[in-house]
């Protein structure tokens, strides 16, 4: 994980991990980072004026959806993401400047088995996606899909946003 | 969990160990030392304490089960276990997952089916419930991106996990894999239900 950080981000910033179905947010100079993300599907909010940041880790598109819903709003798309928006103002950000990076919603397994459809990551992506148009929030950089899992790194500095996957360099988005 | 769960699920671990000691002796074409696994409950959350970072590069045979008792079953192997395996099968060295291809990918998915096939029939036998497995997945990544996105098969399970550690150890390599049973809903409770009721009619 700190290899992600480290190639781009001066050593000694403190780091905020984020875990699954969870959610944080931060001010310069911290970085949030997140690991793990294989149909998750990771967002992250910025205020590049302010520079204020938070990312959350949902797991799946719906609350109404799963009626075990175990109380934790992060774990879904529709109720994490307009959590993290209301904690990112709560510090301070400024809702017009705010800007979205997302990355996950993988499909990790192959092979054949019908009965096992895994379309959760595609699910998690389009209804993330859907919630922050309503939310009128920006989306300007996505890494979603494929079928390789992901950690989504977040500088508050920047608002640079770097993800690794397995076998690949790391990249900005 | 009571002292009677424990007992039970270990003899389900050494059941199914013990089958699987049988039947990969017959797939690699060779002697197979098994030590007792370690079976029992452990919590969703704690789950990566057990075994292995978040982060840590696995291969992972996933499959769905049906029947009397179903759920989501996970048989993941360390990277190094891997490559040990894949080496004595195919006499081919490779130095890490990515190289693995389509022949290591069908071998390392077999002794996953035989590995899980054991333990479920174990459990079926023990408990009386049906149980039945649909087609294997595969997968190598991240620890972290694999369990949750099995978990995300049903979005509907127990909170409990039901984990057998397993050490197989041929000519002297170790290989290490961990069988993991996230329950549907509900079915946790018939599991040890049904257990208890065998075992007070022995």
């Amino acid at each position: 994980m700190q290899e992600v950080a480290k190639a781009v981000i001066p050593s000694g910033t403190p780091e905020v991990q984020v875990g699954i179905a969870d959610w944080k947010v931060g001010k310069e100079p911290v970085i949030l980072i997140t690991l793990g993300l294989g149909s998750c599907v990771g967002i992250t909010l910025y205020d590049p004026v302010h520079k204020i940041g938070g990312l959350v880790h949902v797991m799946l598109p719906r609350m109404a959806d799963f009626s075990k819903g175990s109380g934790k709003p992060a774990k879904f798309a529709d109720t994490g993401i307009p959590l993290l928006l209301e904690e990112v103002l709560r510090l301070g950000a400024n809702r017009r400047l705010l800007e979205a990076k997302m990355a996950g919603g993988a499909q990790m397994f192959t092979g054949a088995d019908n009965k096992f459809r895994f379309d959760i990551g595609e699910r998690n992506v389009e209804v993330a996606r859907e919630v922050l148009r309503n939310l009128g929030i920006k989306v300007v950089a996505e890494d979603v899909g494929g079928n390789r899992g992901r950690t989504m790194v977040l500088d508050t500095a920047t608002g640079r946003v770097m993800i690794k996957t397995l076998g690949s360099q790391i990249k900005e988005i | 969990m009571n002292d009677d769960v424990v007992d039970i699920l270990q003899e389900v671990g050494n059941i199914g160990i013990g089958n699987a000691a049988t039947a990969l002796a017959e797939f690699l074409n060779a002697k197979v030392n098994v030590t007792v696994p370690r079976a029992s409950l452990v919590p969703v959350e704690e789950v990566f304490d057990h075994i292995g970072g978040v982060e840590e590069i696995v291969a992972a045979v996933l499959l769905r089960v049906e029947g009397d008792l179903s759920g989501t079953v996970l048989f993941v192997f360390s990277e190094g276990s891997v490559l040990k395996l894949i080496s004595q099968l195919l006499g081919q060295p490779i130095g890490s997952l990515e190289e693995i291809g389509g022949m290591g990918e069908s071998v390392l998915m077999e002794v996953g089916n035989i590995l899980t096939g054991s333990f479920l029939n174990a459990i079926s036998m023990m408990s009386n419930l049906t149980i039945i497995p649909a087609v294997p997945l595969f997968t190598f990544d991240m620890l972290g991106s694999i369990i949750s996105s099995s978990l995300l098969g049903t979005g509907m399970m127990e909170d409990q996990v039901l984990l057998i550690e397993t050490k197989l150890a041929q000519e002297g390599d170790e290989v290490t894999g961990n069988l993991l049973f996230f329950f549907d809903v509900g079915t946790l409770n018939s599991l040890l239900n049904s257990l208890q009721v065998q075992l007070e009619s022995l």
